[in-house]
């Protein structure tokens, strides 16, 4: 039976050669968008360098405080402070990295400025996200401690400092006119990295904010490194039950948030669907998925459009089939499969066109060092929106055409 | 084999009210070779699309090899014209995609059967039609007499008990038309296929054994 749809769906496109061509570009120009959007997404959501171990952490990126009354509210990042004398003090965390936000800061080269943007971590840092270093290695616990000037950089400050590709380690980089020994120089981090984008890392110990400021919230992200990922729901109970204890900042903020959120919960909890205690990972999810589908209606409406032009042409087809034993619904399910195999072909080719427009991206730096892939999920998720495509734009021709009275079907050729 | 009682079919719109079909019983036996006959307009095919399940009387009953078939789901009804009855038409309905094997064979497909078994029973059904050197071919490539044989094959593939045929040589010139009648007498003799033909030609309805004539929906014979 689907060998018989599959030679009517190919005799289909083979006969009315522009119609196949409408479909073809609309099916595979509306998938080629999906899925170059789906990949960019999916780099953005996914665990990637450096942040390879993502599902046993938890993120906490946000201290907010509210009052009930006055309704005014103070939002942030956590301040190293609560990290030291609250986080770290949690029992379950493997590890606890911390990473301030970026400070641009100013490099002179050849009396040129350059803007070098500047990050504080501690030294677990170095051990929960898996940095790759092309020479040289992280500062160590003793150098924070000691404060020492010294800094890891990225590729690409190295080589805009010292030339391309010459060894940096053990050598000073100036900025803010603060000469930093340079321990280790890693590969670059895209900037959609949020948290852990920086041409340049410094011990939490040269920080010009004041490390000892009992205030809580402050400029700093924390990672939780858990020893299995079965410890999530530990982890938050314990994270929440540390954060009920702490003394509330004065009485007009009587309310505070803040989380150790999963990657997603963190990042939908940046953007304006987080609300208290709800990260908005629901809303999120519906929002992109309203988008998806009326991003999606536009072309299925077109296609619809054709679909039913093309029944048009195959009365006499549906009044045989009709009188030979299909019923309705084997008619509804003949012209989904048929409309499915087109969406597949149009799919195939959405997919090489995004591939070709994925690798163009890549090539273009429009992004630095953002690569961008069709891996597994994002290949899921397109056959998935293709489904849904051919699904939704073959389901009312197929019944509109089902609905045909035989006898009317066959006089029609 | 068919029996239909008191058939009245009227075709209604906002205005104006058609008696298509008045008051029409008629009895076809098993093994029975009718023709209809009548003038343009009289309801011959509206009485054997009736008689074929494809449209529903107004009134009326029809029982086909002794089965009430009012009130039959459009399920029911396609499995029951899928098994019972094959339908050949003046303008052949093949389905131009499709090779003339292909087109045999679909009637099959809304049945269990095997891919193997469906091209087994299609080319059985093309070598009696006399064209099992067609089977690749797609319709285009077919005269209208070749084309009106694979209409039979594919009506007699799946073994019906009934054949209902709507003016099968109406298309073809009196050669073909005599070669289609011919398969068609050949099929009720020795399969015993009941057939109910409606036709224009009188030299053809008076092959067949039993003449029923119709004038403006009514039976005048």
């Amino acid at each position: 039976m689907l060998k018989n749809y599959f030679k009517i769906a190919i005799a289909v496109l083979k006969r009315r050669k522009f119609f196949t061509f409408i479909s073809l570009f609309g099916i595979s120009f509306t998938l080629t968008i999906v899925i170059v959007v789906a990949a960019l997404t999916d780099h953005v959501l996914s665990a990637g360098y450096p942040d390879t171990a993502r599902d046993r952490e938890l993120f906490v990126t946000r201290m907010k405080y509210k009052g009930s009354k006055s309704g005014s509210d103070i939002s942030a990042g956590p301040s190293f402070y609560f990290f030291e004398h609250y986080v770290s003090k949690l029992k379950t965390p493997e590890k606890l990295a911390l990473i301030s936000h970026n400070y641009a800061t100013s490099t002179y080269i050849n009396n040129k400025k350059m803007v070098t943007q500047l990050s504080y971590t501690n030294d677990q840092f170095w051990d929960v996200l898996q940095y790759q270093f092309l020479e040289g290695k992280p500062y160590t616990k003793q150098e924070i401690d000691n404060a020492e000037k010294v800094a890891v950089i990225s590729e690409s400050t190295r080589n805009n400092y010292f030339g391309n590709g010459v060894a940096a380690v053990g050598k000073y980089i100036e900025t803010d006119n603060i000469q930093y020994r340079i321990t280790g120089v890693v590969k670059n981090v895209p900037l959609s990295r949020e948290y852990f984008y920086a041409d340049m890392f410094a011990p939490y110990t040269l920080s010009k904010e004041d490390i000892h400021n009992t205030d809580l919230i402050g400029d700093y992200t924390g990672v939780l490194l858990l020893h299995s990922k079965d410890d999530i729901d530990k982890m938050k109970t314990e994270y929440n039950q540390m954060v009920a204890k702490i003394p509330m900042l004065s009485k007009d903020l009587d309310l505070r948030f803040t989380y150790a959120d999963s990657y997603l919960e963190a990042f939908t909890r940046g953007l304006p669907f987080g609300n208290g205690a709800d990260s908005g990972i629901g809303k999120f999810i519906l929002i992109i998925s309203i988008f998806f589908l009326l991003f999606l209606s536009l072309p299925t409406l077109n296609l619809v459009n054709i679909n039913i032009s093309r029944i048009m042409d195959r009365y006499s087809e549906i009044g045989v089939r009709k009188a030979f034993g299909a019923s309705s619904k084997t008619l509804v399910y003949q012209f989904i499969v048929e409309n499915l195999i087109i969406t597949f072909i149009g799919c195939l080719i959405g997919i090489m066109l995004s591939f070709i427009i994925i690798q163009v991206f890549n090539r273009s730096n429009i992004i630095p060092d953002m690569e961008l892939s069709i891996n597994f999920r994002v290949l899921l998720f397109s056959l998935f929106a293709c489904l849904v495509f051919g699904f939704l734009s073959g389901v009312f021709p197929a019944w509109r055409m089902s609905r045909m009275q035989v006898v009317s079907a066959l006089k029609a050729q | 084999m068919i029996h239909l009682e008191k058939i009245e079919k009227v075709y209604r719109t906002d205005t104006v009210e058609t008696l298509a079909l008045n008051s029409i019983s008629l009895n076809v036996a098993k093994g029975e070779f009718l023709s209809i006959m009548g003038p343009s307009g009289c309801g011959k095919s509206t009485l054997l699309n009736i008689m074929g399940l494809l449209d529903a009387p107004s009134k009326g009953e029809i029982k086909i090899d002794t089965q009430q078939t009012t009130g039959f789901s459009d399920k029911q009804l396609a499995q029951f014209r899928n098994k019972k009855i094959g339908f050949i038409f003046q303008s052949y309905h093949l389905i131009n995609d499709l090779k003339v094997l292909d087109n045999v064979e679909l009637p099959l497909l809304y049945r269990s059967s095997t891919a193997k078994q469906r091209k087994e029973l299609a080319t059985a059904a093309l070598a009696k039609v006399g064209l099992s050197n067609r089977v690749k071919h797609f319709p285009t490539q077919l005269s209208g007499g070749q084309k009106q044989r694979v209409a039979i094959a594919r009506a007699i593939v799946g073994e019906p008990e009934i054949i209902l045929a709507d003016e099968p040589t109406g298309n073809l010139d009196s050669a073909m038309g005599n070669e289609i009648m011919e398969i068609l007498i050949n099929l009720n003799r020795t399969e015993g296929t009941t057939i109910v033909m409606v036709t224009h030609d009188e030299q053809m309805a008076k092959k067949t054994h039993r003449l029923v004539r119709l004038f403006d929906g009514s039976q005048v014979q």
